[in-house]
């Protein structure tokens, strides 16, 4: 055990553990990294490629090293970062990408071919012979490359996504931010304070630094406290904001229950859409390294990262007590960690500083113009190399913390595109001054890191923001801080002929960066993408500058010069399970459910899924052992006596105006402007390209009122066009519009014996076919009163109408029709039979309408009014269109029991089949009870001159091909006569 | 320089002292015989073939930034050729083919991976329509195979197929199809260019054209006139800005297109699967990482970076189709700028303005068209015909009635 | 994004559905003796500008209104909002 005293651990309530395997103890309020510290243990994983042994390396959300497998089973977590993973009673963890124990990796092999695996190695070998890449070569890179492994189980918790607003938010609650919120939060703004932490404080409370003259943990209790008193603040504690949209739109994810053993009933995580008037960006700052020869061991770590092991978790880096601990510093701040450390009581060998006049704030060895130059220990370093005046020596230590600077975390202030900007003085990017708008940033973010200052810096940037809100907020006074000296100098690295870590997960070296450059790969995006640096779990967090450094000093430009890559969504790694926000399988999508809905189910329909919709299939009945069995019936049923079914689907626009016979003129591309009152037309629109669009009726129920269908899938779009022709081309027209189709419950009632049954459920209507002709409409009423519409139209063929009733009356009219029809052997069906009858009747559908056709082509070109101008008119005319020869017809085979394939090619008898001699295909093939035998639709070049030729339907993806008549697309009363019986 | 595994065992013995330059950073000379517009995929593929296929020997790429640097770096790296439509399926075929070869013929390991590509389907209609496309495929030389819903569960079982508001009955399947590593087929062609005499000009931005009587002289660029015979325009995603300086209205908005990759996971996705449901298609690539993407955001956009709805969008299509991935994080996400055309199909082609050739509208699929647009386009530049597979992608298909629509929308352009 | 719609405020332009250039509010007289030409350069041209766009967005999801939002397609930084039949009635 390695504890230190003090810290925000819970001493009373320890937690056990396990790594892997190996039972622990630690407390609550530790992170996985922080009591396997407290425990001793410092080798944590392995790196990417050369499966070096790696310990913890950082205190945040930024570690490149200690990286586990969390939990078991479904719930199975890979990457998961030891540094922000809390504790909680019965945490099971494994070190991950090893062959074999984590201390004995077979894989460690990788290290000593090091040399063979140089930046883009791969690029220049695998290549012959040429078949063995996928079946050899990929699979073992791909099998030795990853890094966790998923379980390959569903994830079983539930996930969720709100939305919340404000006027100020405030991303991280360090220094600047508990300033920000506390000033915005008095001045009574809407205020959202958001900390990736479970902790408030930030740097805060990982610092000995006293606020006050005390701890500043006391002070952030305070604050925290008036905080939540405040019922206008809301603070967001494990929540990351993990990316910057437009106009102030935020993407955010709580981790509610990661910190427990199971959810419970709880969701594991929510996905926040955070809409802010503005933004305070308190992100704070991120340590940088230093690489020097064999800097990867582990023992070695960021040296901010072991102040805050110290102070707020007492957890030393060591593996024993009476290890020592060097600090490798270019500035002050390193001395800060040795006070700390001595503070605390750990062993602190001495501060080795790059610089000649090197200060020395306490009774600790400093050496100063020296180097770290080489390390040992080869699952935990054992001791260092420290160089001076070319004098180099051994000294036995435990732990090396590295102190290279700090880099503001500019990332979400570069979300838009906008560059940091280098700052020479503070030797680090500072946000864009064009970072998104309303977003300021603050604090150490900005590139002041000083305690005094990021308070003060805090509150004016809150202030600020509210200023430009018109809510005058007054300053706050502030506790008593002081700016440590954050004096260094520019020290990048310690050349060397060892391998010296710039990227640790990934394992990129100073000396792939020099390769890069050799090979001419010097802009920052090639370096990246040729050696993989910054392309690891981090996203550079910990290696991109350093990176830059390097790069230019090999090309003999400045850093800003050789710039940076692009900061982009997300901060840290998010979920994915998170971003679906819960809506997974059933869910993924809203049902639509028709008003018969619930009526068929009880009669235990078939559903299918039609877009948004569950549309009844077929309705099979006892003893019915397939489905074609029940659609062959209920196809019958339609064709001999009456049959219904629920088109409510299809989409219904109510149109009303002086005008609208004008109007729909102009939709249409034929002539509905003569329709008369009380009739019903087949319509037809285009596109404005000329193409063929959707179908339908349009029923003129009065002088100034027609109410057009749609198909299916096209309800919303040709409302939307319509709205678009109405407010957009010609708001002249006095006509207004409005979807109904969720209004009206429609149902179909057809076959010969159709009349018979509306008979006897209409109130004192005339049905007789001289009152009530083939293609007529009404308002009426049916069963003592009720409201309803009559379209006596036709889509299978037969003498058949649509009744429609307001929604809520669609399942007990469906119920009535059952009740009224029994003896005429009334039978409900369902889209499959829809789709026989069609096809019987050749109408188009869905298929043939699949926006690739025109008019001609499905046998509607007389439609096309050259009367007057409609969508489309113009653009149908161009010589593409008119030169198609295409045209819808029928096809039977020469034996009617063999199945015809939608998606068959035609071919002329004997020709070869390829692309050039393609005349067209089957668009729609069904059984057809009624020709018993198969027959189909489709496509085929002079397909209207051709009835009687036999053509070849050819299905190579399934090895067939038939000889298939060509015949009308009429199969059923061609001439029409029984729809207007 | 040959690469090769020998080259690599000896620099490694070496010290590595023995690399060179990809290529060269060399100034622009006053004047070319051919000047392409534009240093991604299509750009150097077609100084690649114009030098090794057409014998061109004076030859420049010009690129505003570094090579790579627009949608050859940030797309989901798919390689297929699953087109229905005669225009374009026997192009995207011989891409496949060109595909199968690149690695020898440029002598850089580019990882083109043929793991295949799995479009699932939901619905009867969707099989029929299905059907009709891999007998398209079939007929123009591609393999394509129907699965049943069995078949697909047994490749791929981890695929939710039951418990889904879109149950999966099956799939359409291309064998051959699979993914190539983006960066690497461009300093693959990059260099194969270099090695045969063609300058890389990076850093140097095209300002304007310099056209006389109809005709094209040159360009103007950040780094002075640069004299040219015949100029190609190869900078999808920005051919509208680019083309507007030479006049031109083209029949395309330029869009977001969001693309995202995970943390890296041991094998987990074989081959590239897309949702027929939703707007979700994922593959993993050889460093472990799932890369997966869905629609456009849907505005005209040159922003190059898109907004959350999409995020959430496409993840929702993910987690409804794989559950499984649910515990995996996304690492980063990103957003190219896509040429979105008025059928959904490319075009190749000259202009009105002499010696002024053009190469773009690649929608969101112009990856997978890198080395056939690179052949073709330089079939253009050194021939002034096309070549017989880029015979439909004129520009006057529009205007004549042509289209090559597969998603039959019409003149929508964030719907294709 | 945010799209402020000029009777109900700002919207999420989730509510919305993007349609095109408003350009496209301008059909060609069908009469005009180049009809079928001018219908070409209407349906399939666009300026597809890198700054200042004018273009439709259908409050599908709201109030059905048709808008020309003003917009900046580098920035998406969003200028003005006004209602489609206003600005038609306005020009005409």
């Amino acid at each position: 055990m390695t504890r230190l005293s003090g810290g925000l651990i819970d001493r009373s309530r320890p937690l056990n553990f396990t790594f892997n395997g190996i039972s622990y103890t630690g407390f609550e309020g530790d992170t996985l990294a922080s009591a396997l510290l407290a425990n001793g243990v410092q080798l944590m994983g392995r790196s990417f490629k050369y499966h070096r042994p790696r310990g913890v390396f950082a205190a945040g959300s930024e570690e490149p090293n200690a990286m586990v497998e969390l939990r078991t089973g479904a719930r199975q977590e890979p990457n998961t970062r030891a540094t922000v993973t809390e504790l909680f009673e019965g945490l099971t963890a494994r070190s991950q990408n090893h062959m074999g124990p984590l201390h004995r990796d077979f894989l460690a092999v990788n290290d000593l071919l090091s040399p063979f695996f140089a930046a883009g190695f791969y690029y220049k070998t695998f290549m012959w012979p040429k078949a063995f890449w996928e079946k050899l070569y990929e699979p073992a890179i791909r099998k030795a490359a990853g890094l966790g492994s998923l379980s390959m189980l569903p994830d079983p918790d539930d996930y969720d996504k709100g939305f919340l607003h404000c006027d100020l938010l405030v991303i991280g609650a360090g220094a600047a931010g508990l300033a920000a919120a506390l000033a915005a939060g008095r001045a009574g703004a809407e205020v959202i304070l958001a900390d990736e932490d479970f902790a408030l404080g930030g740097r805060l409370v990982m610092e000995g630094d006293l606020l006050d003259e005390a701890l500043a943990t006391g002070w952030v209790a305070t604050v925290k406290a008036e905080l939540e008193s405040l019922p206008n603040v809301r603070i967001m504690t494990r929540t990351t904001v993990f990316g910057v949209y437009d106009h102030g739109i935020f993407g955010a994810v709580e981790r509610v229950s990661d910190h427990l053993p199971t959810p419970g009933d709880k969701v594991r995580q929510t996905l926040w859409r955070i809409t802010a008037k503005r933004t305070v960006l308190a992100a704070g700052a991120t340590e940088r390294h230093m690489p020097f020869a064999d800097n990867d061991r582990p023992g070695v770590m960021l040296a901010g990262a072991m102040r805050a092991y110290a102070n707020r978790w007492a957890a030393s880096p060591v593996k024993r007590d009476d290890d020592a601990i060097a600090i490798f510093t270019n500035g002050d701040d390193g001395h800060r960690t040795a006070l700390d450390l001595i503070a605390k009581g750990a062993k602190v060998l001495g501060v080795i500083d790059t610089r000649e006049t090197a200060p020395k704030f306490g009774d600790y060895e400093v050496f100063a113009g020296a180097t770290v130059t080489g390390t040992k220990g080869r699952l935990g370093l054992t001791s260092i190399e420290i160089t001076r005046g070319g004098r180099s020596e051994w000294h036995s230590v435990g732990a090396l913390g590295i102190a290279g600077g700090w880099n503001p975390n500019v990332h979400l202030a570069s979300h838009h595109r906008g560059r940091p900007v280098w700052n020479e003085r503070l030797l680090a990017f500072v946000p864009s001054p064009d970072g998104p708008k309303g977003l300021i940033p603050a604090g150490a973010a900005a590139g002041k890191g000083g305690t005094a200052e990021a308070l003060e810096d805090g509150m004016a940037a809150a202030i600020k923001a509210l200023a430009e809100l018109e809510i005058s907020a007054a300053e706050i006074s502030l506790p008593k801080a002081e700016n440590a000296s954050a004096e260094q100098v520019a020290f990048w690295h310690v050349p060397g002929q060892k391998r010296a870590w710039v990227d640790f997960q990934n394992d990129v070296t100073v000396k792939d960066i020099a390769l890069a450059h050799r090979e001419n790969m010097t802009p920052v995006e090639h370096l990246k993408r040729w050696t993989t640096l910054g392309m690891a779990t981090d996203q550079g967090k910990t290696s991109n500058v350093s990176a830059l450094a390097v790069m230019a000093e090999l090309t003999g430009k400045s850093i800003p010069e050789t710039g940076t890559t692009m900061f982009r969504p997300p901060y840290t790694g998010v979920s994915l399970a998170v971003l679906g926000g819960g809506d997974s399988g059933p869910l993924f999508r809203p049902r639509r459910l028709t008003p018969t809905h619930h009526w068929a189910a009880a009669q235990g329909a078939e559903f299918v899924e039609v877009g948004p919709w569950m549309r009844a299939q077929y309705f099979p009945r006892k003893g019915e052992m397939q489905w074609r069995e029940s659609v062959d019936r209920e196809v019958l049923a339609v064709r001999a006596g009456v049959g219904l079914c629920d088109v409510t689907t299809l989409g219904k626009i109510d149109v009303q105006g002086p005008d609208a016979g004008e109007f729909l003129n102009r939709i249409y591309a034929n002539m509905m402007g003569t329709l008369k009152v009380g009739k019903v037309r087949y319509g037809l629109m285009l596109r404005e390209d000329g193409h063929a669009y959707d179908d339908g009726t349009c029923a003129r129920m009065g002088e100034d009122h027609y109410v057009v269908t749609t198909t299916t899938a096209n309800a919303g779009l040709v409302y939307r066009q319509m709205e678009f022709a109405h407010q957009c081309l010609w708001p002249d027209l006095d006509v207004q519009l409005i979807s109904t189709t969720d209004a009206w419950a429609q149902i179909a009632v057809a076959g010969p014996k159709s009349r018979a049954l509306l008979s006897r459920i209409v109130d004192d209507f005339d049905l007789s076919n001289e009152a009530f002709p083939f293609m007529s409409c009404a308002a009426l009423t049916i069963c003592n009163g009720l409201r309803a519409r009559l379209f006596r139209i036709s889509f299978s063929g037969e003498l058949a109408y649509e009744l429609a009733v307001p929604a809520r009356y669609g399942h007990a009219l469906m119920a009535r029709l059952m009740e009224m029809g029994a003896d005429l052997g009334v039978t409900p069906y369902g889209t499959e039979a829809l789709a026989v009858l069609r096809i019987e009747k050749g109408h188009a559908a869905g298929a043939e309408l699949n926006g690739q056709t025109t008019a001609q082509m499905l046998g509607l070109g007389k439609m096309v009014s050259v009367k007057k101008d409609s969508i489309g008119a113009v653009m149908s005319r161009r010589e593409g269109l008119a030169a198609d020869t295409r045209r819808l017809v029928g096809f039977r085979s020469a034996d009617p029991q063999t199945q015809i394939m939608a998606g068959s090619h035609l071919f002329p008898e004997g020709a070869e089949q390829n692309m050039a001699t393609d005349q067209g295909w089957i668009t729609s093939a069904c059984y057809s009870p009624h020709m018993k035998g198969y027959i189909a639709l489709g496509l085929l070049e002079d397909g209207a001159a051709r009835l009687g030729e036999v053509v070849v339907a050819a299905n190579p993806l399934e090895g067939q091909a038939m000889k298939l008549e060509v015949v009308s697309a009429h199969f059923v009363d061609p001439e029409g006569g029984r729809l207007r019986d | 320089m040959k690469f090769s595994g020998f080259k690599v065992v000896k620099e490694a013995l070496t010290g590595h002292k023995g690399w060179r330059p990809l290529w060269r950073n060399p100034d622009p000379k006053p004047a070319y015989d051919i000047v392409i517009v534009g240093g991604g995929g299509h750009g150097l593929a077609t100084a690649f073939y114009l030098a090794k296929t057409f014998g061109a020997l004076n030859v420049a790429v010009l690129e505003k930034g570094w090579i790579g640097s627009g949608n050859a770096g940030r797309n989901t790296t798919i390689i297929r050729s699953n087109y229905l439509l005669p225009g374009n399926q026997p192009f995207y075929e011989f891409s496949m083919k060109l595909w199968e070869t690149l690695e020898q013929d440029t002598n850089f390991n580019s990882m083109v991976s043929q793991r295949g590509i799995i479009n699932l389907i939901h619905t009867d209609g969707q099989r029929d329509a299905y059907r009709r496309r891999g007998n398209a495929m079939r007929l123009s030389g591609a393999d394509a195979r129907l699965l049943s819903r069995d078949e697909l569960k047994k490749m791929v079982p981890f695929l939710n197929c039951d418990n889904a508001r879109f149950p999966i009955k099956g799939g359409l399947m291309q064998p051959r199809a699979g993914t190539a590593r983006h960066d690497g087929v461009v300093w693959g062609y990059a260099r194969g260019a270099d090695m045969r005499g063609v300058d890389i000009i990076q850093n140097c931005e095209v300002t304007g054209f310099r056209i006389e009587d109809g005709r094209v002289l040159g360009v103007e660029t950040s780094k002075g006139f640069i004299g040219a015979k015949k100029v190609g325009v190869s900078v999808a995603g920005s051919s509208g800005r680019v083309m507007s300086m030479a006049g031109m209205r083209l029949p395309i908005e330029s869009h977001a297109l969001q693309a995202f990759v995970s943390e890296g996971l041991k094998p987990t996705i074989p081959g590239v699967i897309t949702f027929g449901a939703g707007h979700f298609y994922v593959s993993q690539s050889d460093k472990g990482g799932l890369v997966f993407g869905g629609d456009i955001d849907g505005y005209n956009s040159y922003a190059q970076r898109g907004n959350l709805p999409v995020v959430e969008d496409v993840l929702e299509g993910g987690m409804a189709l794989m559950p499984m991935i649910g515990r995996a994080r996304l690492l980063r996400s990103w957003g190219g700028l896509v040429d979105m055309s008025m059928d959904g199909s490319p075009i190749i082609d000259k202009t009105d303005i002499d010696g002024l050739y053009f190469n773009g509208a690649w929608c969101y699929g112009g990856f997978k068209a890198t080395p056939a647009a690179g052949y073709t386009f330089a079939h253009l530049l050194a021939t002034d015909r096309p070549h017989e597979t880029v015979t439909a992608f004129r520009f006057d298909r529009f205007n004549r009635g042509y289209v090559i629509d597969e998603k039959g929308v019409g003149a929508q352009p964030n719907l294709h | 994004m945010l799209i402020p719609h000029p009777l109900l405020g700002l919207r999420d332009s989730q509510e919305f559905t993007y349609f095109g250039d408003a350009s496209l509010m301008w059909r060609p007289d069908p009469e005009a003796p180049e009809a079928e030409a001018a219908f070409c350069e209407y349906v399939f041209l666009r300026d597809n500008p890198a700054g200042v766009h004018r273009e439709l967005w259908f409050h599908e999801q709201g109030d059905r209104s048709w808008l020309v939002v003003t917009r900046d397609t580098t920035t998406h930084e969003i200028l003005g909002a006004e209602l489609a039949s206003d600005v038609k009635g306005a020009a005409q």
